[in-house]
């Protein structure tokens, strides 16, 4: 075990961590994400996506083992850095102004530790159910778990909307800096291809965070019906 | 002009330094910065006060010792220059200017301004430099380099060891003074032999000094006074990494 973390220790191979980590988060983020668009696919279409991922059985439970390893790497790691990082200037400058950094970049361990509260909502939410148990276990015509409902139950409540937007707002900031700071980490830095990274990762953060958004957004505008409404022929 | 100075004041390394207010009149705007610090300093020996202790040398802006944070930034306000070079028309008439020094826990204070950067020495030493052979003095060109390695190489050796990066960094991260010095090396063939070894020891003493970890938030770039690219951090970063892949430590004696 003293050997597994002993990268600790070291400042590269920690930022290596948390960069690895964080591009198995991007792309689980993104899979995500792509998954989510489907509730405008329709009951069927995303019932269907849903019962497709719980058949994985052992597969699902890999994926996810990978994935919660990944996020404690990611925090454990963070925390460890933010230490080192504290520790390394033990008195502040009585003024400080910055020349380049911005907003997204300076504000990193924050908006990770909102995004980290978030999740622990989020999965109490729409996988364990907790949060909202009278309309979690619902099933459709066909005997599914009726995600679509479940969700779109969910997003109707506008606060609950607005928390989710707003934390998704948060991981956009998370994601402007994350993004193309693990291609700089991991050492891909090059004339050619830098400008190129750079517009690249703030494109996919704003994919991503739209592509997310777009859901609680399309049910409190009325893109996305309840089944009832849908099946009444209403438009 | 006149201006309002906070400078930091701090007796010894041991003793907790505070800021201190002096006006200073009667200054040209075509002094330099420490030029201006000179003067407050006469004034202050006149009224015997203790005078403010800051690091100068060459004043060309050449040497690395000049080592000033105003307002907030490494070397002032003015792009890819040192304190030193830095002149009064800079600055407005009226103005209130904080002066601090480096602050890190690898950068101890000596006294007020002046900080002791031994601990970038320690990271030279550990891994800063190239075998060379005795005896007759090798021909200038025997070994033939490309002009674009050689100006790369140039580019990062351009780094004065001033340490703004290290005052500019959050965190206090040493790792675009460490990678300037990997990468002038590893641009040229004489730095290949020990490229391995040098990217572990010198990321090893770099930590081991306490400096901070790189959040690439790319401060250190922005208050260089050489222009030092945070390309020398990535390529640390890979120099480093294949290094722990791959290096293995030889036996002596292997004739």
């Amino acid at each position: 075990m003293a050997s597994i973390v002993s990268y600790l220790k070291s400042s590269i191979l920690s930022k290596v961590v948390m960069a690895a980590t964080g591009v198995v988060l991007v792309a689980f983020l993104s899979g995500h994400m792509l998954g989510n668009t489907q509730m405008y696919l329709g009951q069927d279409k995303m019932n269907h996506y849903a019962e497709t991922l719980q058949s994985l059985g052992v597969a699902l439970w890999l994926i996810r083992g990978f994935i919660f390893l990944s996020v404690v790497l990611h925090i454990v790691t963070s925390i460890n850095l933010k230490i080192i990082n504290m520790r390394a200037r033990p008195v502040a400058y009585v003024q400080k102004n910055w020349v380049k950094a911005t907003i997204f970049s300076r504000t990193m361990l924050w908006t990770g530790v909102m995004i980290g509260l978030f999740v622990t909502y989020h999965i109490m939410h729409f996988t364990l159910g907790t949060t909202n148990p009278g309309s979690f276990h619902l099933t459709d015509a066909a005997g599914r778990h009726d995600v679509y409902t479940v969700v779109l139950l969910g997003y109707q409540n506008v606060a609950i909307s607005a928390v989710y937007i707003a934390a998704m707002i948060l991981l956009g900031f998370h994601l402007a800096h994350a993004i193309s700071s693990a291609f700089q980490t991991l050492g891909v830095n090059h004339p050619k291809y830098t400008g190129i990274i750079e517009t690249g990762s703030a494109l996919v953060s704003l994919v991503i965070v739209c592509g997310f958004i777009s859901v609680p957004l399309g049910v409190l505008l009325g893109f996305i019906k309840p089944v009832a409404v849908l099946a009444a022929g209403g438009m | 002009m006149k201006l309002t100075l906070h400078i930091w004041r701090q007796k010894s390394a041991k003793e907790k330094g505070a800021m201190a207010t002096y006006q200073v009149d009667h200054i040209s705007p075509d002094m330099s910065f420490l030029e201006m610090l000179d003067t407050l300093n006469e004034q202050l020996i006149l009224n015997s006060e203790e005078p403010v202790a800051f690091d100068h040398d060459c004043r060309e802006g050449i040497c690395g010792a000049c080592a000033l944070t105003v307002n907030g930034v490494p070397h002032g306000p003015e792009a890819q220059t040192t304190i030193c070079q830095l002149h009064m028309r800079k600055f407005n008439d009226g103005d209130a200017l904080y002066v601090e020094p480096w602050r890190a826990r690898a950068f101890p204070v000596v006294k007020d301004l002046v900080v002791d950067r031994s601990a970038f020495d320690r990271i030279m030493a550990a891994g800063g430099f190239v075998s060379a052979h005795t005896g007759g003095v090798p021909d200038a060109n025997a070994i033939l380099i490309g002009k674009d390695a050689a100006d790369k190489a140039m580019d990062y050796a351009a780094c004065i060891g001033c340490g703004a990066c290290v005052a500019a960094c959050k965190n206090s991260s040493a790792m675009l003074f460490v990678g300037a010095k990997i990468s002038q090396y590893a641009h040229l063939p004489q730095g290949q032999p020990e490229r391995k070894r040098r990217a572990l020891a010198m990321v090893a003493k770099m930590d081991e000094e306490g400096f901070g970890a790189c959040t690439n938030l790319y401060e250190c770039e922005a208050v260089c006074p050489k222009g030092i690219s945070v390309a020398g951090i990535a390529l640390m970063n890979r120099d480093f990494l294949r290094a722990k892949l791959t290096y293995v430590e030889t036996k002596t004696g292997g004739a």
